[in-house]
């Protein structure tokens, strides 16, 4: 028997629009000192099988099927009381958010002691020192000191330390992690995933963590199971379902991880998550109105180029010009992008990539510098109406494709905004056409155009949002993260599709993104931006193989290692 | 085939969770069932009234100060009893919401309009303009509402000629009402606009080059429009007792032309003389219509936002 056992389990949430199977027939277990990860897209319902074990279930969910055994004793059947005594006391755990975990208005100490005064019941003093001795064990320096003060004295990874000792005052046979460094930035991840995964060795705890990423898993687990749609897909050891996984969901998940190490001419074998089909129809673009000529200047040498770009942002307003605190978001930043690349920014967030985005198409006025676009310097342009023919060659598509579309808009209006407002077509009739070729160029077909956007995925929308950017007949495209919201396996098509229509109609890109790996398979050339400042410029395959900038060398090490995923199938580019 | 994606309008209302939630909810429907009767009922009043109180060729002294049919001396003529100008009260009662009604509806449009325009202006403008019409707004919100109604009355009874004051007095109460109530409007619009001003969905907008007002009427205005709503069904009631209480206190709409207001105020007058009826009726019909309004407007509250409860 192992220390714990997971068997048949089914989890329901019945609505109105009915019943919502979130967990369908999972077995699992954990045996005592192993790390096992639960792996899947959201929706998969991994977090809902560890809300169910340590009896958290949200209402109106329920266990209808299966029951969880720790240490061969039923757990999911006991009164609300007896599983309160269980939680903290025989299972820990830790949850994506150190902040959310903490109570804000306790000192560390006080939280930590009076989880163990009531679980182990030690009495005041021992309990003091056993927290004391618990902040040592997962790497707070001077624990003696640091207990007197509040969580938000802690910065982020020494506040998931704190949450990883709180889970372990009780000395538990089991945690449940659930995305324990989603949170975290990349460098953190790392050392708390060792710390973690010690401490699990050491203490011989059963550990069930829980996450979307595929770095995360290579990194800690010893076993891995993949969930999609609720369903336990595949198990089994780390270095097989990494290596040489069976199941083709899989396969296909993994292939979708952008690689760190390679460049791809195209993602494989992303078809098998049911979203709207790739493209439907194919359209004759030297016929149809989205490949007709465009009435743009001819352009030489690059299109974009950006000349000592300077942004201040004001950070303590005050009525008066001279008592007002101003920041530089963007600090003499210039670069230029040629036609037909397409050109990465890096950098953390924070760094300035999005507002030197936000300032090409004009949505802020840059406090200093030139924007030059196709030989002329857009800050200098005062008229809207001379501004419109500009805005016209460039568009832009967002990161978050929830809020990126208006809800109360049908798909049709929002795709055929531009369309009318530019008047690049001459009947109502002509608009909805090309929203229609639109869409289906997108890949998601015609039918569409008379839906609200709520009614889609995150990725749908995003494919939205793409036809929405391509009805000026654009030449230029900011993206600006255009994937950090998706899931990997949507990531991965939507990030085809802008490679596909990139060569198609010959676009100039400025993508935007935090994600390494990402820009390696999308980039020509990648400028790397720390602090409002450009630190490197440089063709990708350089950057990624010698780095030129101290800072460029930091971030290229902190990338998770991705050497034990199968390259089975996929394309590299030509090198 | 594309009919049958396309739901109507009024297929995805049923579908919505604002009907789903009305359907569940007892008191809800009592009250817009209440609701749409008293606003029936004064709307078709010339239909429905047994008497016209207005026609003074049908009004008889003689019948002053009858009872109601049920008590001794009462007249089966009138049911609720009369004023004690001989005007049938229930009559009177329908002829008076309508005016109630009438007066409440401007002025919450009239309301809305000038809170959601500057509400709009002041988020997405934001700067001097911004903390200009906020400063407005705190000044405004340092007085109570009444007494605002009451200064603009009577500042308009003196700009006024005296000829027209029966002709333009209902006009000014509603203005006087609607200037009072704007200042809510304007503030929950500001703070939605502020939310909605950075989504990406505005900026895309302005990336296509849409101008600032076609952005905040096309795009702004439908997506704050949901606590607008709530605030308007509560200031309904609301405007409606301000307009009683105006008229009560005699600087409202002329005695001519009754709303609850004026005939609880004529009745207070007779009410230690024993003619209970002439103030009681209209009262209660007023507390009716203000308490259904009401309770719509907190099921509206709870349904579109369930984390105000």
């Amino acid at each position: 028997m192992a220390l714990l056992n997971i068997n048949n389990l089914r989890i329901e949430f019945p609505s109105r629009h009915g019943t919502v199977v979130a967990v369908d027939d999972v077995s699992l277990n954990v045996q005592p000192g192993e790390v096992l990860g639960v792996v899947g897209e959201s929706g998969a319902g991994k977090s809902t099988i560890g809300n169910a074990v340590i009896g958290l279930l949200e209402p109106p969910g329920e266990m209808t099927e299966g029951h969880v055994l720790l240490k061969s004793e039923q757990i999911d059947t006991l009164s609300l009381e007896e599983k309160r005594k269980i939680r903290g006391r025989r299972i820990g755990m830790i949850f994506q958010d150190p902040l959310t975990s903490l109570d804000p208005l306790q000192t560390v100490e006080q939280q930590l002691v009076e989880t163990i005064d009531l679980h182990l019941k030690l009495g005041e003093a021992k309990s003091q020192e056993r927290a004391v001795d618990l902040l040592r064990q997962v790497g707070i320096p001077e624990p003696e000191l640091r207990i007197k003060n509040y969580p938000h004295q802690f910065s982020g990874g020494m506040r998931q330390r704190v949450v990883i000792a709180l889970a372990l005052c009780a000395e538990p046979e089991v945690i449940i992690a659930d995305e324990p460094t989603t949170a975290l930035d990349v460098s953190i991840q790392a050392q708390i995933l060792e710390l973690m995964r010690r401490l699990c060795k050491d203490k011989q705890v059963g550990m069930l963590i829980i996450t979307h990423d595929m770095g995360v898993i290579a990194d800690i687990t010893d076993r891995v199971a993949v969930m999609y749609h609720g369903k336990l897909v595949e198990e089994g050891t780390t270095e097989k379902i990494l290596g040489n996984p069976d199941h083709p969901y899989t396969q296909s998940l993994i292939s979708a991880v952008p690689r760190p190490d390679v460049r791809l001419r195209r993602f494989p074998m992303v078809n098998y998550i049911e979203e709207e089909g790739e493209r439907t129809k194919d359209l004759d673009l030297s016929t149809h109105w989205l490949g007709q000529a465009r009435d743009f200047d001819a352009v030489e040498g690059p299109l974009l180029s950006l000349k000592n770009l300077v942004m201040t942002f004001v950070t303590k307003p005050a009525f008066l010009k001279r008592n007002r605190i101003m920041f530089n978001a963007v600090d003499d930043v210039s670069f230029d992008i040629n036609q037909g690349e397409v050109f990465g920014l890096v950098g953390e967030s924070g760094s300035g990539k999005s507002t030197v985005a936000r300032m090409v198409c004009s949505l802020y006025t840059p406090a200093a510098g030139e924007v030059n676009f196709a030989g002329t310097d857009l800050t200098k342009i005062k008229s809207q109406n001379e501004l419109d023919y500009y805005r016209r060659q460039m568009q832009m598509i967002f990161q978050d494709p929830f809020s990126s579309l208006n809800g109360r808009m049908k798909v049709l209006d929002i795709v055929a905004e531009p369309i009318r407002f530019h008047k690049l077509a001459s009947s109502n009739q002509e608009v909805e056409q090309i929203v229609m070729d639109l869409l289906d160029h997108v890949g998601l077909g015609a039918q569409a155009a008379v839906r609200f956007p709520h009614e889609f995925s995150g990725g749908q929308r995003q494919r939205i949002s793409i036809a929405r950017a391509l009805a000026t007949r654009p030449r230029f495209l900011i993206c600006d993260e255009p994937t950090s919201a998706l899931d990997v396996s949507i990531q991965a098509q939507v990030l085809n599709l802008l490679k596909d229509l990139q060569e198609e109609l010959g676009l100039t890109m400025l993508f935007i993104s935090h994600d390494l790996p990402v820009i390696r398979q999308m980039c020509d050339r990648v400028g790397v931006m720390k602090m409002g400042k450009l630190v490197e410029v440089s063709a990708t395959e350089d950057l990624f193989e010698n780095p030129k900038a101290a800072y460029t060398k930091e971030l290229l090490d902190l990338m998770p290692r991705l050497d034990k995923l199968s390259h089975e199938g996929l394309e590299l580019e030509d090198a | 085939m594309e009919q049958a994606i396309e739901k109507s309008r009024l297929q995805r209302f049923l579908d919505g969770d604002l009907w789903h939630s009305f359907k569940r909810n007892p008191v809800a429907i009592i009250s817009f069932i209440v609701t749409v009767i008293m606003i029936a009922a004064a709307a078709f009043a010339p239909l429905i009234a047994p008497h016209d109180p207005f026609n003074l060729a049908a009004i008889d002294i003689m019948d002053a100060s009858v009872p109601p049919a049920w008590q001794e001396f009462g007249d089966p003529r009138f049911v609720l009893g009369t004023d004690d100008q001989g005007r049938d009260i229930f009559s009177t009662i329908l002829y008076g919401a309508r005016i109630s009604l009438i007066v409440g509806f401007a002025s919450v449009i009239f309301a809305m309009v000038v809170g959601i325009s500057l509400g709009l202006i002041s988020g997405y403008v934001g700067g001097r303009t911004d903390a200009f019409i906020m400063r407005i707004a705190d000044i405004q919100l340092s007085f109570p509402s009444i007494l605002i109604a009451l200064l603009i009355d009577g500042v308009a009874r003196g700009v006024v000629p005296k000829e027209m004051h029966t002709d333009l007095s209902i006009y000014v109460l509603i203005f006087a009402i609607g200037v009072s109530g704007w200042v809510q409007y304007a503030r929950t619009v500001r703070g939605s606009t502020l939310v909605e001003k950075n989504k990406e969905y505005v900026q895309a907008a302005r990336v296509i080059g849409i101008r600032p007002l076609t952005i905040l009427w096309r795009h702004v205005l439908p997506n704050v429009m949901g606590p607008v709503m709530v605030i308007a069904t509560i200031h309904l009631a609301l405007a409606i007792i301000t307009e009683a209480t105006l008229s009560f206190l005699g600087v409202g709409v002329p005695p001519t032309t009754p709303s609850l207001g004026t005939l609880i105020r004529i009745g207070n007058e007779y009410l230690f003389s024993g003619d209970w009826w002439i103030t009681i009726f209209p009262g209660v019909a007023l507390v009716i219509l203000v308490l259904a309004v009401n309770l719509l407007g907190d099921w509206l509250r709870d349904a579109l936002n369930p984390k105000l409860r």
